[in-house]
């Protein structure tokens, strides 16, 4: 592999480990802050991305249509919060595991009901439709380019809310102790309602903003969920830095492992294993560091 | 007792006679009047659903020519969604055969869910028409009395394109598929046809089903600079794939080549991103037969679409049923005889006419197309009555 390919690849990699941070860490705040394992993630995925194909058919506009889809989104999250996840926060993680995987097959049913289960393509916005020639056979679509911008956007801006906020600060402070947060007269059950429906948003955006380079189909939101769970696990829980390093390393190692080959005595590891790269690279992890490469310590 | 209540014998001996007489009619009498019962396990949902919906069209339609009966008998249609989900496919099989009893099982798509589909029939002995799932073992290493395919094997359209490529002089060649049976197949029959005629494919790139995260893959390619990249994708992957084709900006740089399963079907969803690239299938657009003619006609009026390979393959399904009912009168007990017309029958298909090989697959010509407009125009013939070699089947 030349230099110039080995950059490209490096940074489709990076492109796809930003996409997954994006969604990621939506779930690693509702788990690290709210203590919620969250199974529906994925589904909320899911959601964005058939609200971005709908509507952005409606609107005519794919802009229009995630600004719409975000409060949407929101309102999701703030509902969902109010009626089915606030009552878990003191039940056992397998209650709420139960309750998020029956989220999943009611959002799945309605999913096929509303919009039928066809597979769905979104069109690229005019705006981003160009192509960058980085070598004289090859270009780099601005569309991803344009895709990782927003994603380190977003990141910056969860890292200054959580971390140079009095928003933020109380956040951190009632993943640590929330009956202590309460009784300092803080509306914890408020703060909880926000970021989880910041989480839904989080995901549902990336879904809508990931539609035109993915497609839309059922079951999307599964495929992306197994890989969240192993981008929190590598990264470990409620650490949105972790996240991010995990989201880079793993879109790093399913590129590379995509594209290399790789023999052992006569056996073809790879590009033939490349489909189990980020489940080895998690077993790595976790055998070298089981709370993940940023998570607390017991 | 009066006399009007009398026990008389004679009346009862009579009604008796009539009443054995009535029980002792050959059963077939019954199965002749009774529907017979056509189970369709199709993709209605997912990524192949498309499809699953042109194979059914076209099987109903040739129902509907052959006027809504076949054999001279009604027909009981029972459905099964299989979602193209290999996992589920026996149960889904069973679903038919043995919950429904079904007379025939028409599917499916997905070369996966079809393995799972040849294995319930073997054991069952249960008629199975096959309108596309292209695995290469049901007509191969598993062929059976039983089972029978109209459509092809993922070898038989790929296998042409090497000669063609070869004879234009393109001598190294960077294949891309998803790793599944259906892609690993055709793949393995365009490299016997480009290295038996002189070509060499350098690399051998796969993706898992039903990924379509291309950006590394063409990197790859791009780094690679090969004389051309032969594919196979169907449905949404293949949309996927020619988009971030000219996206990638390799259209025009490198030849894209590809069974005719990437172009089919999904023009409509493709602006003229798709202009220009050449594919082998059994099927094109302007073939000028009468009867491709006729059927593309009824096929439009009666479903308001334009009909694909895959509406040809489930017309051709209810052509061959028709046929192999029409020479057992409906009986489908006599079995041997019913095998024996559907083995010699002759199709008059809109692809062409074509007949069916001993290992119960179509011996037929396969088109070199190329996309003009919303259409895969036929250029020429790569390859005539090309029959798949399969290889390990034990029949004839």
């Amino acid at each position: 592999m030349d230099a110039n390919t080995f950059l490209i690849q490096v940074l489709n990699g990076i492109q796809y480990g930003l996409l997954l941070f994006l969604v990621a860490s939506g779930l690693t705040l509702i788990l690290g802050i709210m203590g919620i394992i969250n199974l529906a993630h994925g589904t909320f995925y899911m959601v964005g991305a058939y609200l971005a194909f709908s509507l952005s058919q409606y609107f005519g506009s794919l802009w229009l249509a995630m600004a719409g889809g975000v409060v949407i989104a929101v309102a999701i999250g703030l509902a969902l919060e109010w009626l089915l996840i606030s009552r878990l926060y003191h039940r056992d993680h397998l209650y709420q595991v139960l309750l998020t995987y029956g989220l999943i097959l009611i959002f799945e049913e309605l999913r096929s009901v509303v919009f039928g289960d066809d597979v769905h393509g979104v069109a690229v916005p005019e705006a981003l439709r160009a192509s960058i020639p980085l070598t004289e056979t090859l270009s780099y679509p601005v569309y991803r380019l344009w895709m990782s911008a927003v994603c380190l956007a977003l990141a910056a801006g969860m890292y200054l809310l959580i971390q140079k906020t009095r928003l933020g600060m109380t956040i951190r402070a009632g993943s640590a102790n929330r009956e202590m947060v309460q009784s300092l007269g803080i509306n914890i059950n408020l703060l909880y309602r926000l970021v989880f429906a910041l989480g839904v948003a989080l995901a549902a955006f990336a879904g809508m903003i990931a539609a035109p380079v993915a497609s839309v189909f059922p079951g999307m939101g599964n495929q992306v969920l197994i890989v969240c769970f192993v981008v929190v696990v590598i990264g470990g829980i409620g650490s949105v830095k972790g996240a991010m390093l995990a989201a880079i390393l793993i879109g790093l190692v399913d590129t590379f492992g995509s594209v290399l080959t790789f023999r052992i005595g006569g056996v073809q590891l790879l590009p033939e294993l490349s489909g189990m790269m980020i489940y080895l690279l998690m077993a790595a992890v976790l055998l070298a560091r089981p709370e993940g490469l940023f998570g607390r310590r017991g | 007792m009066s006399k009007n209540q009398a026990f008389d014998r004679r009346a009862f001996l009579k009604t008796a006679a009539a009443v054995a007489g009535v029980a002792s009619l050959p059963n077939f009498a019954f199965a002749q009047g009774a529907k017979i019962r056509i189970g369709m396990m199709l993709p209605y949902t997912g990524t192949y659903a498309q499809l699953g919906v042109a194979i059914t069209n076209g099987f109903k339609l040739a129902v509907a020519e052959s006027g809504g009966k076949l054999g001279g008998r009604e027909i009981e249609y029972f459905t099964v969604d299989d979602e193209s989900d290999p996992s589920k496919a026996t149960d889904n099989a069973n679903k038919l055969v043995t919950r429904d009893k079904v007379d025939v099982l028409i599917g499916t798509v997905h070369s996966g869910v079809e393995m799972g589909i040849v294995k319930v029939v073997r054991e069952s002995g249960t008629l199975h028409i096959n309108p596309n799932a292209g695995a290469g073992a049901a007509t191969g290493a598993l062929c059976a009395p039983n089972i029978f395919r109209t459509s092809f094997t993922n070898w038989q359209p790929a296998y042409p394109m090497g000669k063609v490529l070869a004879d234009r002089g393109i001598k190294k060649v960077v294949t891309l598929t998803w790793k599944y049976g259906a892609g690993e197949e055709a793949i393995e029959g365009f490299k016997e046809g480009f290295t038996k005629a002189g070509g060499t494919v350098v690399k051998e790139l796969y993706l898992p089903f039903p990924s379509v995260e291309f950006q590394p893959l063409l990197t790859e390619i791009a780094s690679i600079k090969p004389d051309a990249v032969f594919v196979f994708f169907a449905g949404g992957g293949g949309i996927k794939l020619i988009k971030d084709w000219k996206a990638a900006g390799l259209k025009g740089k490198i030849g894209l080549f590809g069974s005719g399963f990437l172009t089919d079907g999904i023009l409509e969803a493709l602006g003229d991103e798709a202009e220009g690239i050449e594919t082998t299938l059994h099927y094109g657009d302007g073939i000028e037969t009468p009867k491709n003619k006729t059927f593309r006609l009824n096929y439009a009026k009666t479903y308001k679409l334009q009909p694909d390979v895959y509406a040809v393959q489930g017309y051709d399904a209810g052509l061959l049923l028709a046929a192999g009912l029409k020479a057992v009168k409906g009986d489908m007990s006599k079995k041997k005889e019913l095998y024996a017309a559907m083995e010699n029958v002759k199709i008059d298909s809109p692809r062409g006419a074509w007949t069916m090989s001993k290992a119960h697959n179509p011996i037929q010509d396969i088109y070199l197309r190329k996309v003009v407009g919303k259409e895969n125009k036929v250029t020429g013939v790569a390859h005539k009555a090309l029959s798949d070699p399969a290889r390990g089947c034990k029949m004839g």
